[in-house]
């Protein structure tokens, strides 16, 4: 991968200065956690579904290997073209013989985060290959050369009147226009002509049924059937965990997925591909492609704990409703997959010694876990990650990049603190001298811990005497 | 409910222990006043939480095996804490998963109690208020409201008060940013939090912010201070007691 | 590059399959059971919330509703099916005052210029689950897919007896496992957007309107 170094600590000060921004996400955010709670009013039976996502997607992944290869029987037989990738660069690949194959030059692209894993447009545009996004969020971050900044709603960072700029400028002829609906007209005459014109259509995948070989797409705009519809090639990407068993599994995923997603009960489509056109049949794309991308996934599946992390459906409820998320939005986090599940998956796939800061960008809140359709534990792998971020060990399932953060300053202080806590006169000393010096804090050197808190707050309070010689004093009894 | 005990151990938690000892002191003085003896093991320290949440978790297990050791005996153990409460009773069976402690790190779990759950689910505690009238309001930490699931009980404490209206924040149930080391490992982060938590407070116009943890007691409460805005942070042990009194 | 398929399940299989942890799988909510008016007055209460127009009708009666319909709106022609279930009964009582019925009788790349030019498109339904009010379509060579996508006005006929509690049980009792159609869609109102701002808009690449007819014989 040629991702750039991100740099942590800048791009968090910068978005935190964004007021703008905080306030557009804060607004957003709120509408979004508010509609999927009017959805799920019924805590039960959110709680009952919400087990059976969790037990679909864990039941899935446990058979992983053998659903894979049923899915790519399935689809053979139903007359889709199965590839597996191990690397982005390999899915690339594989997508560019596809389209070199048609003498393709125009790919309309449907909202894909696994295509965004593989910067695909990125890489097709050096190939002189057009790729173009067709979601509305996708088109208007992609004609201001950025990347999603969210998971389901992609120019979510942008207000209206950014975007009335952006079509004015970008799109020739474009009137200025604050009002949503005619920013939707233009963005539907310019991209009518491309669905029309486009020689290969670009997709994700929701959901695999190995059952029938079945792939679903949810959406609510209808670029993703027109792209998986009018061309006469379509090709499927998705990332190889995304496979389930049986068809019966899907309603109450495509469920939790909606209603977790952004509130709705169900999208304007949803759109189930078994096949190409078949004899006979009038359109619809004369061949259908199915890349699985593995890019680390294997490797996380491996391990019990850090497997669940694949549970994921993508509908990003975890960054609604994180109190991190929504103060910095997504770019600041520097990878695709931004957010609390970015926070687990991409440290993941690109190594703790690139992501592992994404890591601690976390306050154990749980609020992610809360509303996590599919019950991921996101701060057990958060923990996880943080662990094997100092530890060197070389352990089979050790995570890419272990061992990053080994310094021997902290290493000592946390063996100094338990220490301390672990031997009951030594604690007592420690209270004592903190009890003397706590009047004293204000007077020390503001540097490290005590200028990173005493920044924004007063200083910790420490008492004369601890709750220890209170007791004592006050004759609590010790057994 | 449970039955009622004879004796309970009381784990006061290493923040309280340093820094709001009173509060400790007013959850003892609530038990015993009920009629509980309260065991209080100078042995003990702290959870081994900090450790544990930063990636250290070895370290966190040799403090937290001098708590296994503090608290042998069979006794209830109640903790004016939702965090710290989160780590004995649901971390510690992970932390010593696969231990020779394991089983009894198990039993030291279910033998902990949230002090408000205690007070209202064991003791069944009636309060009568003795206070002048006061508006308070109430921050939801993170670990009493989704680990320890007592947001209710120690709401409910409040709501037996008769001359203390509880005012809502916006946004009660949002993280205050403070997250243990996160507040020091990601301070901009952590400090855009609790400003916004601090305006929240302010704008309810009460005269105390209560919450059940003292870490975020410190955090919120700091941040007030620091802006000058003059609503005291109070844990509800203290609170609960000054008002019955 | 060919040596990804047998790596990535090398990888797999090399991870000795764990214990089958038998997760309870709890029901899928609602498992509520709706009569026949129910289901229709549901799925037309949660299609109309998401800008549907749903018409209730009778065999008899559903094309001078359809008539009415066109009339309302200006449209340059109605594209069908014409040997799907619809085709005969429209031809056989079209009026020479109304927009052209225009057949989808090639395939697309013969007539992709003009499918992109008509204004309406009209198709029959498998039937629609009531649940979440959505439409269910197996497009086939009758009734190709992008009748229901391309025209910017889509009228679908859906009989009411058709009409399904959920898609669970539509699945279910249709034995959809046992062959799935190349497209089967589910479509619960006329293409919309929440990408700017949040501001829900209605038709952005799929159709604008989405008109339904329900063919109910126990009307009235
Ligand atoms: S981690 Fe859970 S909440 Fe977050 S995107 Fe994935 S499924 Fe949704």
């Amino acid at each position: 991968m040629t991702e750039t170094v991100v740099d942590f600590p800048k791009n968090f000060a910068e978005a935190l200065n964004n007021s703008q921004l905080r306030r557009n996400l804060r607004a957003a955010m709120d509408t979004m956690g508010h509609r999927r709670r009017t959805l799920f009013a019924d805590l039960d039976a959110l709680e009952q579904l919400r087990a059976r996502g969790d037990a679909i997607r864990w039941r899935a992944l446990r058979q992983l290997p053998d659903l894979l290869e049923q899915l790519e029987k399935k689809c053979t037989e139903n007359g889709i073209q199965v590839h597996w990738a191990e690397t982005p660069a390999e899915a690339n690949q594989i997508c560019l013989g596809i389209i070199q194959r048609h003498h393709a030059s125009r790919v309309i692209k449907g909202k894909s985060m696994v295509s965004e894993e593989m910067h695909l447009n990125h890489f097709l545009d050096e190939q002189g290959i057009e790729a173009l996004e067709t979601d509305l969020g996708e088109y208007i971050i992609q004609l201001d050369h950025e990347t999603p900044s969210h998971i389901i709603v992609p120019a979510i960072h942008k207000n209206r009147d950014q975007i009335a700029r952006l079509f004015h400028e970008k799109i020739p002829n474009a009137p200025y226009t604050e009002v949503v609906e005619e920013l939707n007209a233009i963005a539907r005459k310019v991209l009518r002509e491309k669905f029309f014109a486009g020689e290969v259509g670009v997709s994700g995948v929701n959901f695999a049924v190995a059952e029938t070989g079945t792939l679903c797409l949810v959406e609510n705009e209808g670029n993703g059937r027109m792209c998986t519809t009018a061309p006469p090639v379509h090709i499927a990407v998705m990332g190889l965990e995304k496979v389930v068993e049986r068809l019966e599994d899907v309603p109450p995923l495509l469920r939790l997925l909606t209603g977790s997603a952004t509130g709705q009960l169900i999208t304007t489509y949803f759109n189930m591909i078994t096949s190409p056109r078949k004899p006979g049949e009038k359109d619809g794309p004369k061949e259908v492609h199915l890349v699985l991308l593995d890019n680390g996934r294997s490797k996380i599946w491996a391990d019990p704990e850090l497997r669940q992390t694949l549970k994921c459906i993508r509908c990003g409820a975890c960054m609604n409703h994180c109190p991190v998320y929504t103060r910095l939005g997504g770019h600041a986090y520097g990878y695709v997959y931004p957010g609390p599940i970015g926070s687990i998956l991409t440290p993941q796939l690109e190594g703790l010694d690139h992501a592992g800061a994404m890591a601690t960008a976390s306050t154990f809140c749980g609020a992610c876990e809360e509303v996590c359709p599919v019950k991921i534990p996101i701060t057990t792998i958060l923990r996880r990650l943080r662990t094997e971020s100092y530890d060197k060990a070389d352990s089979p399932n050790a995570v890419k990049g272990h061992g990053y953060k080994v310094n021997r300053m902290e290493s000592l202080t946390w063996k100094g603190w338990a220490l301390s806590n672990a031997t009951p006169w030594l604690n007592a000393l420690n209270a004592k001298v903190l009890g003397l010096a706590g009047p004293h804090l204000s007077k020390l050197p503001q540097v490290g811990v005590l200028k990173h808190w005493g920044q924004s707050r007063a200083l910790p309070p420490f008492a004369r005497k601890s709750l220890h010689v209170l007791a004592k004093e006050k004759g609590i009894a010790d057994e | 409910m449970p039955t009622r005990p004879e004796k309970v151990y009381f784990f006061g938690t290493c923040l309280i222990d340093l820094c709001y000892p009173q509060a400790g002191m007013a959850g003892i003085a609530l038990l015993q006043r009920e009629g509980i003896q309260v065991v209080y093991p100078q042995a003990q320290s702290c959870c081994g939480q900090p450790a544990y949440n930063s990636g250290f978790p070895d370290e966190a297990r040799k403090v937290a095996r001098q708590q296994l050791k503090a608290f042998p005996k069979d006794y209830p153990i109640i903790i004016p804490s939702g965090s710290c409460g989160g780590m004995l009773k649901h971390h510690y069976p992970h932390l010593f998963a696969g231990e020779p402690e394991a089983a009894e790190a198990q039993r030291f779990a279910n033998r902990v109690f949230e002090l408000t759950e205690f007070l209202v689910t064991v003791l069944g505690i009636k309060l009568e208020d003795r206070g002048q009238p006061i508006k308070v309001t109430w921050h939801s930490t993170c670990s009493a409201l989704r680990e320890m699931r007592v947001i209710e009980y120690s709401k409910s404490l409040l709501r037996q008060l008769k001359n203390v209206e509880l005012i809502e924040l916006q946004r009660e149930r949002e993280c205050c940013g403070f997250g243990g080391t996160f507040s020091i490992k990601q301070p901009d982060i952590s400090a855009a939090m609790v400003a916004d938590k601090a305006a929240d407070v302010a704008q309810t116009g009460a005269a105390r912010l209560l919450s059940g943890d003292c870490g975020c007691l410190m955090n919120i409460g700091g941040a007030l201070k620091h802006r000058n805005i003059p609503i005291p942070a109070q844990h509800v042990a203290e609170f609960l007691l000054e008002r019955t009194q | 590059m060919s040596n990804a398929r047998a790596n990535i399940l090398a990888r797999l299989r090399a991870v000795a399959p764990q214990e089958p942890a038998a997760t309870p799988e709890p029901d899928f909510y609602p498992a509520t059971k709706l009569g026949h008016a129910e289901r229709i007055a549901q799925l037309k209460r949660l299609m109309e919330h998401m800008h549907a127009e749903v018409i209730v009708t009778d065999p008899q009666h559903w094309i001078a509703t359809l008539k009415d319909v066109l009339r309302a709106r200006q449209v340059n022609g109605l594209l069908y099916g014409p040997a799907g279930p619809l085709g005969a009964a429209l031809e056989a009582n079209w009026d020479s005052e109304l927009p052209p019925l225009v057949g989808y009788t090639e395939e697309v790349e013969q007539c992709k210029e003009r499918l992109f030019a008509l204004d309406a498109g009209i198709t029959s339904t498998r039937g629609a689950v009531a649940d979440v009010g959505a439409l269910m379509l197996w497009p086939d060579a009758n009734e190709p897919r992008l009748l229901s996508l391309v025209p910017a006005v889509h009228i679908a006929v859906l009989e009411a007896t058709h009409i399904h509690d959920s898609l669970a049980d539509a699945i279910a009792r249709e034995r959809w496992a046992e062959g799935m159609p190349t497209n089967a869609l589910l479509i619960s109102g006329p293409s919309k957007t929440a990408d700017i701002e949040l501001v829900l808009t209605f038709g952005v690449h799929g159709p604008k309107e989405l008109i339904v007819l329900v063919l109910d014989d126990e009307r009235g």
